[in-house]
């Protein structure tokens, strides 16, 4: 298991690596105009070569890269060309929003996808198990800022309009200054995130119970007598969940995705609007500082998803 | 004496391709057949089709009604305010603030958003399906090289990676199909990779082999047809993706640029109307969920009719 984990890590930061490699080239490499962008419209080439200088952006790439590198090694990820904050504590900021998003609908919808795919698979082929299906395709087919406007039109706009204000359209409370104005702010955007992507759970732990049920031990345990709940329960989902598992990990990187789109609608000040933002204004170390810290979310997630996967199936640990 | 070889290879290689033309064939039949008298699939089927042809008539349909994608119509496109103007005879889906008439416009997105989604999910399976190919067959350092930079493409945070590129080249549809490819292609290498590891184990492989065949011919005449179902049912299942991949960069403001229209910009447009013009929302939405779902529900019966086990092939 420990040398399991060593490996895991170890490639873990072979892909982080990878990844700051290929960012650095895309955009300090690939031709960018932010020196001009700063500098403005009028600026003349000078004040834009000045800009450059001070940016560090004439420099040999190569030192470039090995001054990033460097300070990447001791926890730096540079300063942002804007306001010369340090990138590390603009993302730490914005941290806690968009982990709350991401936590609250994560738990949403795992529990409305597991539940719905359990429903459908233990009555195949009934009414209820078609009605599971459509729905869940129905909103796997919904991009997610079409979901989220309909939402937000809704449930913000309309009872608005009726003055009902419980759902506020836009900000965020922090949970320790208000535990109530926190679940508030972030309702609508925990439900747009979950209801897109629970569809593809109800699906996943339909199918994989659907397989699991059809086994031997489904009916050793049947047979010796247990009551329905605890087979479907406790012996079938548990060995069900394994690709529900994979699915999480692998969602990950979706779920930030969904973040930038849900979180510029519902103007939730996270990572993922100030990733839009720093894109457009090419502000490229906080860019690279946000890619860099999502895609370890996304390493870490899969490091996890694999120590799971020992727990729920205990026929994993023996590879 | 040169004569009887190729009499030796033509008696001995006829009956080996006949019983695999049969083998090959009733599965597919059975599958057509689960596929026919699945209601929901025919009804996606003929939805899909209408709106390809809908797509490919774009400019006999623009003759038809008279109104061009990008013209404004000066006369009675806006309201004296200055607002879009809501359905009637002349406009049936009515007007965008700028007064062009949204049905056409609709009409004219669909040929961004099939032409992205098809040729970014076509793209994105051919080269998952020939590299997950390459690396499941060929083994050792080439496949651990290519598992692991599938690895690495699909811890990519696509989204973000893809607005930040878009933003430093230039939107352009060339781009987003290219993006949408390029982080699609990784789960298409997964799944071809997994599948070729356990049918390359197989018996008759290993009696092709001893037939003489090379690695490409097995790769490309044994293995890959038993990839088809798979692959295809992923294909239908991406191009949906690809469209609301698309849809998303469109309406971040990083996708197609207008004037031309696609679903996705036309719905990022219509938001600052959503009050006074609720069909300015309406058919560029209704439009975009018509297709993904016809795609989606489509697929899925396909799978369904393919692996009447289920989601067998998809675990992984």
């Amino acid at each position: 298991m420990v040398a399991f984990l060593v490996r895991r890590l170890a490639l873990g930061l072979v892909v982080l690596w990878v990844m700051t490699g290929v960012v650095f080239v895309m955009f300090f490499v690939a031709p960018h105009n932010v020196a001009s962008l700063i500098a403005g419209r009028q600026a003349t080439p000078e004040t834009v070569a000045l800009v450059k200088h001070r940016l560090g952006l004439d420099r040999p790439l190569l030192t470039q890269y090995l001054d990033y590198m460097w300070n990447l090694l001791h926890g730096n990820l540079g300063y942002s060309f804007y306001n010369s904050s340090p990138v590390r504590s603009l993302i730490w900021q914005r941290v806690p929003v968009t982990f709350s998003l991401a936590l609250g609908s994560a738990f949403l919808w795992l529990a409305m996808g597991i539940s719905a795919g359990v429903l459908a698979a233990t009555r195949p082929r009934t009414p209820s198990d078609r009605v599971v299906t459509v729905t869940a395709l129905f909103f796997y087919s919904m991009p997610s800022f079409l979901l989220g406007v309909i939402i937000f039109y809704l449930f913000f706009y309309r009872l608005h309009l009726a003055g009902i204000g419980w759902f506020p359209g836009n900000g965020y409370v922090a949970f320790t200054s208000s535990p109530l104005g926190w679940a508030q702010h972030l309702i609508l955007p925990w439900f747009t995130l979950a209801l897109v992507t629970a569809a593809v759970y109800a699906r996943l732990t339909r199918g994989s119970m659907l397989d699991v049920l059809g086994e031997d031990y489904i009916r050793t345990a049947r047979a010796k007598g247990l009551p329905e709940r605890r087979v479907v329960y406790k012996h079938a989902l548990r060995s069900a969940l394994t690709p529900v598992v994979t699915q999480f990990g692998i969602d990950f990187g979706t779920l930030l995705g969904g973040v930038i789109i849900v979180e510029n609608i519902f103007g939730l000040p996270g990572l993922g609007q100030q990733a839009v933002q720093s894109v457009l204004q090419q502000d490229l170390p906080v860019v690279i500082g946000t890619i860099l810290v999502a895609a370890a979310f996304i390493v870490v997630a899969n490091i996890i998803v694999d120590i799971v996967y020992g727990i729920l199936d205990p026929r994993v640990r023996v590879h | 004496m040169t004569q009887a070889p190729p009499t030796v290879e033509a008696f001995e290689a006829r009956p080996v391709e006949d019983t695999r033309l049969i083998e090959a064939k009733g599965p597919w039949r059975l599958a057509w057949e689960r596929l026919r008298r699945d209601r929901v699939a025919i009804i996606c089927f003929l939805v899909i089709v209408l709106i390809v042809l809908v797509a490919v008539c774009a400019p006999l349909i623009a003759d038809l009604v008279g109104h061009k994608p990008n013209a404004t119509d000066q006369l009675g496109g806006l309201t004296p305010e200055g607002l879009p103007k809501g359905p009637s005879w002349s406009h049936p889906f009515g007007t965008d603030s700028l007064g062009r008439d949204i049905f056409i416009r609709v009409v004219y997105a669909a040929r961004i958003s099939l032409l992205a989604g098809v040729v970014a999910s076509t793209l994105a399976i051919i080269v998952g399906a020939v590299v997950g190919l390459f690396a499941g067959y060929i083994g050792g350092m080439t496949d651990s090289f290519l598992a692991r930079t599938m690895d690495v493409i699909l811890s990519f945070p696509f989204l973000l990676f893809g607005i930040a590129l878009v933003s430093i080249v230039g939107p352009s549809l060339g781009i987003v199909i290219g993006v949408i490819a390029f982080f699609s292609w990784a789960s298409v290498g997964r799944i071809v990779r997994g599948q070729t590891i356990s049918i390359k184990e197989k018996e008759y492989i290993e009696a092709a082999r001893s037939l003489g065949a090379g690695d490409v011919r097995i790769m490309f005449v044994d293995v890959f047809p038993n990839l088809i179902a798979p692959v295809l049912v992923y294909l239908t299942l991406l191009i949906p993706a690809a469209i609301v991949f698309e849809a998303t960069l469109s309406f971040l403001g990083l996708g197609v640029i207008p004037p031309t229209p696609t679903w996705g910009n036309m719905l990022a447009e219509s938001l600052g109307f959503y009050q006074v013009a609720w069909w300015y929302v309406l058919f560029p939405a209704a439009a975009l969920l018509i297709t993904t779902l016809a795609f989606n529900l489509l697929g899925d019966s396909v799978r369904d009719a393919l692996d009447p086990r289920g989601e067998r092939l998809f675990r992984q």
